[in-house]
Parts: structure tokens; sequence; C-alpha cells
């Protein structure tokens, strides 16, 4: 059957007809067509199809859950529903820390710890994007593909692609998936430089921070809200000389936190991740961190703060896409802007008029102090 | 709604020349893809694992060792075995002629030897995924 030219894909085409492929990659493969006509029973039966399996553990299910989640298919929403009943079980730790820190060698040698504690481990290393192209390499697997054939280990690579949404909310479903997968601890791997990294990390519940002797100054640079996100601080690559100058430094500004008083006082260990020294005594502490937020309830306040954001980001972007999308499609934005263009009408009373005839009389007009706008509190929470 | 292009690009077995590959990592991601890399002496049970984690498009390996004859096919009954197989595969690297007839039998969507334009392998790409999502 690969005999005749351009055959090749045949046989898979005619794999997938077969009783063995089952309806399930029929089903992937029409899901394009699905997004355009709405015809919900058809959409529903791919996510039952599709949620069922990561329930039953299928891994390549899960995959392909992930990869539309990343890619804002509506459908993965349909099966996140499905899901989300699932999850909340898992252990969530984040690693963040500068490039070349030696995030992934930890993460690595933290998995194969888990493994030994017969732990199911659920790795999402999050790596930019390119901004330029939209391209990027994802390495993390050259430190830790050696669990790539445990069936206890499933590790994910996701870009940060800088789409609407946010990479966080993408991180927190695929998190999701492996939650409701039966994941007992899912470790989040991020570059801590920027607030989209930032934001992921603090979906975590327990969050190490990893520094590395020699970076000097940028303890300062990146000072702006890592310090404050860490539960555990790790000065990795320990063996090199300065390795103590770090972890004074790194001490010494933990105690400059305003907090410092709180419950839970971060340590600053010390690891050389590429020899597995130093990696059980984190490994306490992490789980150390975890009994204290069980212990002290912080855990219920924990996820309280984190479902509020969910649900305000979600309702923000669901709400913006709502208005805009109209406003766009009977082109009133492009009148806006004319008016605006010349001084006819100011922002303010525009945005009021808009919500005003998609909400009816908005209560106690602009900015009511009784009802600020979702806006306004995401902002706090933030 | 367009997908991203995701391809994984490993190294298996045992020689240590990983130029190619992360010449056509960085070429590919430069075109606007996601690539996986996994380094270097892969196994190919590491690298369809790590494929059906990732869920890639396609595989691309890259053999300078003349292990071809058993690595890529036992890459390709893994993701048969796994029920994975619309993944396609290519391959990079000192094939000969005969040999590469004999893959792209068994299935191989490409194989690019030494002189190969980085453009041809994104052209490649681009036309391979564009014939899996029609199908």
């Amino acid at each position: 059957m690969f005999n005749f030219p351009c055959a090749r894909w045949v046989p898979r085409a005619l794999l997938r007809r077969n009783a063995t492929r089952s309806n399930y990659t029929v089903a992937l493969r029409d899901r394009g067509a699905e997004e355009q006509n709405d015809e919900v029973s058809g959409r529903q039966e791919v996510a039952l199809v599709l949620a069922e399996r990561i329930l039953q553990g299928e891994i390549r299910a899960a995959a392909r859950l992930m990869r539309d989640i990343d890619d804002g298919f509506k459908s993965a929403v349909e099966e996140l529903k499905l899901l989300y009943p699932h999850t909340g079980n898992a252990s969530i730790i984040g690693i963040t820390g500068p490039s070349g820190a030696g995030k992934s060698t930890l993460v690595d040698q933290l998995t194969a710890l888990y493994r030994r504690h017969e732990k199911k481990v659920g790795i999402v290393a999050v790596d930019p994007s390119s901004t330029f192209t939209g391209g990027a390499i994802l390495g993390d697997r050259i430190r830790m593909n050696r669990h790539a054939e445990d069936a206890g280990v499933f590790i994910r690579s996701m870009a940060t692609r800088g789409n609407l949404g946010g990479v966080s909310r993408a991180t927190g479903d695929v998190v999701n998936v492996l939650d409701a997968m039966g994941t007992d601890v899912i470790i989040i791997e991020t570059v801590g430089v920027g607030q989209d990294e930032i934001d992921i990390a603090r979906m975590a519940h327990t969050t190490v921070v990893v520094m590395v002797p020699g970076l000097g100054d940028d303890i300062q640079a990146i000072k702006a809200g890592i310090l404050e996100i860490g539960d555990v601080f790790v000065v990795n690559k320990a063996d090199r000389d300065d390795a103590d100058h770090t972890v004074h430094e790194l001490t010494a500004r933990l105690e400059m936190d305003p907090d410092k008083d709180r419950a839970w006082q971060p340590k600053v260990l010390k690891t050389v991740a590429s020899r597995n020294i130093g990696i059980e005594e984190l490994l306490g502490e992490i789980e150390e961190h975890g009994a204290y937020l069980h212990r002290s309830g912080m855990i219920r306040h924990l996820f309280e703060e984190k479902n509020a954001r969910i649900f305000l980001e979600l309702l923000k972007e669901r709400l913006f896409a709502e208005v805009f999308g109209h406003l766009e499609v009977n082109g009133r934005f492009r009148e806006i802007m004319e008016e605006m263009a010349n001084r006819r009408k100011d922002p303010y009373s525009a945005v009021e008029e808009i919500l005003a005839q998609r909400f009816g009389p908005l209560s106690g007009g602009s900015a009511s102090e009784s009802n600020p706008p979702v806006g306004a509190r995401l902002g706090e929470e933030k | 709604m367009n997908r991203r292009i995701r391809i994984l690009i490993a190294k298996p077995g045992l020689d240590g020349h990983d130029r190619g590959a992360k010449i056509v990592a960085r070429a590919l991601s430069e075109a606007g893809m996601e690539v996986i890399y996994t380094g270097l002496h892969q196994t190919p049970e590491r690298v369809v694992s790590a494929a059906v984690q990732e869920s890639v498009d396609g595989i691309g390996l890259s053999i300078l060792s003349g292990a071809h004859m058993t690595l890529i096919p036992k890459v390709l009954k893994l993701l048969k075995d796994k029920n994975s197989d619309d993944i396609f595969v290519f391959a990079g690297g000192i094939i000969p002629a005969n040999d590469i007839l004999k893959l792209k039998e068994m299935g191989v969507a490409e194989i690019f030897t030494p002189g190969a334009e980085t453009t041809d392998i994104i052209d490649f790409v681009h036309r391979t995924v564009a014939r899996e999502i029609r199908q």
C-alpha cells in the first residue's frame, strides 16, 4: 500500500477509518469544522470522548487537549468544564529563577526523588516565544528527558506566545488537565523575569526561587515581585566559591522583607543539582511548606485568591470580547474613533454609552464607589 | 483558528554531533514554529514518548552514526504501537540513497542529506502539516 506515488499519507487515512482507531481521531480531525458550525451535540460528543479518556489517564488525549488549550480552541473550554470537578488534588510547585540557574536540572532531580516516593509527577516547562517570529525553541527536555519513558511522569513544554488572555491561564488549564489525570505533584518551571512568569508562579502552592552564585546585582534587578513570591529559596551550583556570599545576600534581603513576621519564614537552601546534592533537603522543605499551608489553613486562602483571580480574569476577557466584538462588527468602533479624532466625543462618555446600551443604565454613573468596574477590582487583586 | 506548528527535534543513538540538529531547530523556530529539542543520545522510546506528550505534528531525527536503519524503523513502529502514527517523521544525516528509498517506503516523510537548505526543510514541514490538516 506504500507503493503508489504520494501514498505515504493514504495508509493513515485508511487507518483512521478503521475500527481500531475509534472515533476519537476522526472527531479531532473534524474539530476545525465544528469551530464554525455551532452544533452543540457534536461538540459535546468530542468533549466527552476527550475528557473521559483523560480521566482514564490516557496520555494522548491529555496531550491533545493541551494543544487545543494552547491554540485557543473553543472546544477546549467544553472539555475543561468536564474536567474541573476532578481537579484540586495535586500539589502544585512553581520553580522560577533566571535562565542558566539550573532550574531544569533541579526539576529533573526533584522528579527522580518524587518517583522514588512513588508520586506521579507532571511538569509544565514554560519558555518565552520570540516576539518577532512567534516561534520558540523549547529545550527544557534536554535535562529531563530521561523521565520520558516513565509512565508516572508527564512533561509538557509550553511557549509564552503572548496571546490575549495570557499564558498564565493556558498554563493553569494545562495544570488542570494534569490534575484531573490524577497527577500527585505538578511542577511549573518558568524563567522568572516578567509579569507573565510571576503570574504563573502564583498559581503554585509552593514557589521555589532558584538563584546562582555570581549573579550579584541580578538579585537587585529581579527583586521586584520575585523575592515576595518565594516560599523556598535555593542557591544552586553551590559548589562555586561565592555561593555563601549569595546565600548571605539573599538571607539579608529576606530579612528586610516588611512581611518578615509572617508565619512562614522562607529558608535559603544550597543545592548542586547536577550532582544531586541538596535535593532531599529541598524536597523536605517543599513538603514542610505544604504541611504548613494545610496546618495554618492558608491553603484555603490560597485557593480562594486563585479562584477569584481566574474568575475575574475570565469575566473581564469574556465581557471585553462580548462588547468589543459587537462594536467591531457593526462599525461603531470606527465611528467612535472618528468622533474622538475630531474631539466631538471623549472616551469616557463613549464607553459609558456603549455599556449603557449593552447592559442598561449603569448603577450610579461612571465611577460608582459601591460598584466599581471589573477592571478596578481586578487591579486590586493583582 | 490556526494551530501553531510543533516539531520535536531529537538525536537518537550514540553520535554526539548535534550541530545539524541545532541549526534545523533554530531555523524552524525562526519560521514561527515551536520546536521541542530533546538533546543528544535519545532512545527511540524516549523520542516517541516525548512526541506524544508534546502532541507535536512531526518528529525530526538527526542521525550521523550510521544506525539509521535500526533507529528510524524503531521510531516508526513505536509511533504505530502508540496509535500516534499521525505524527510524521523526517530525518537528516548521512544516509545512503538506497537506504533513503527503503526508509521512505517504510513511511518516513522526507530525508535531508548534508547540504540541504533550511528553507527546504521549512517548506517541507509547512507542506506536510497542511496536507495532514486537509485529510
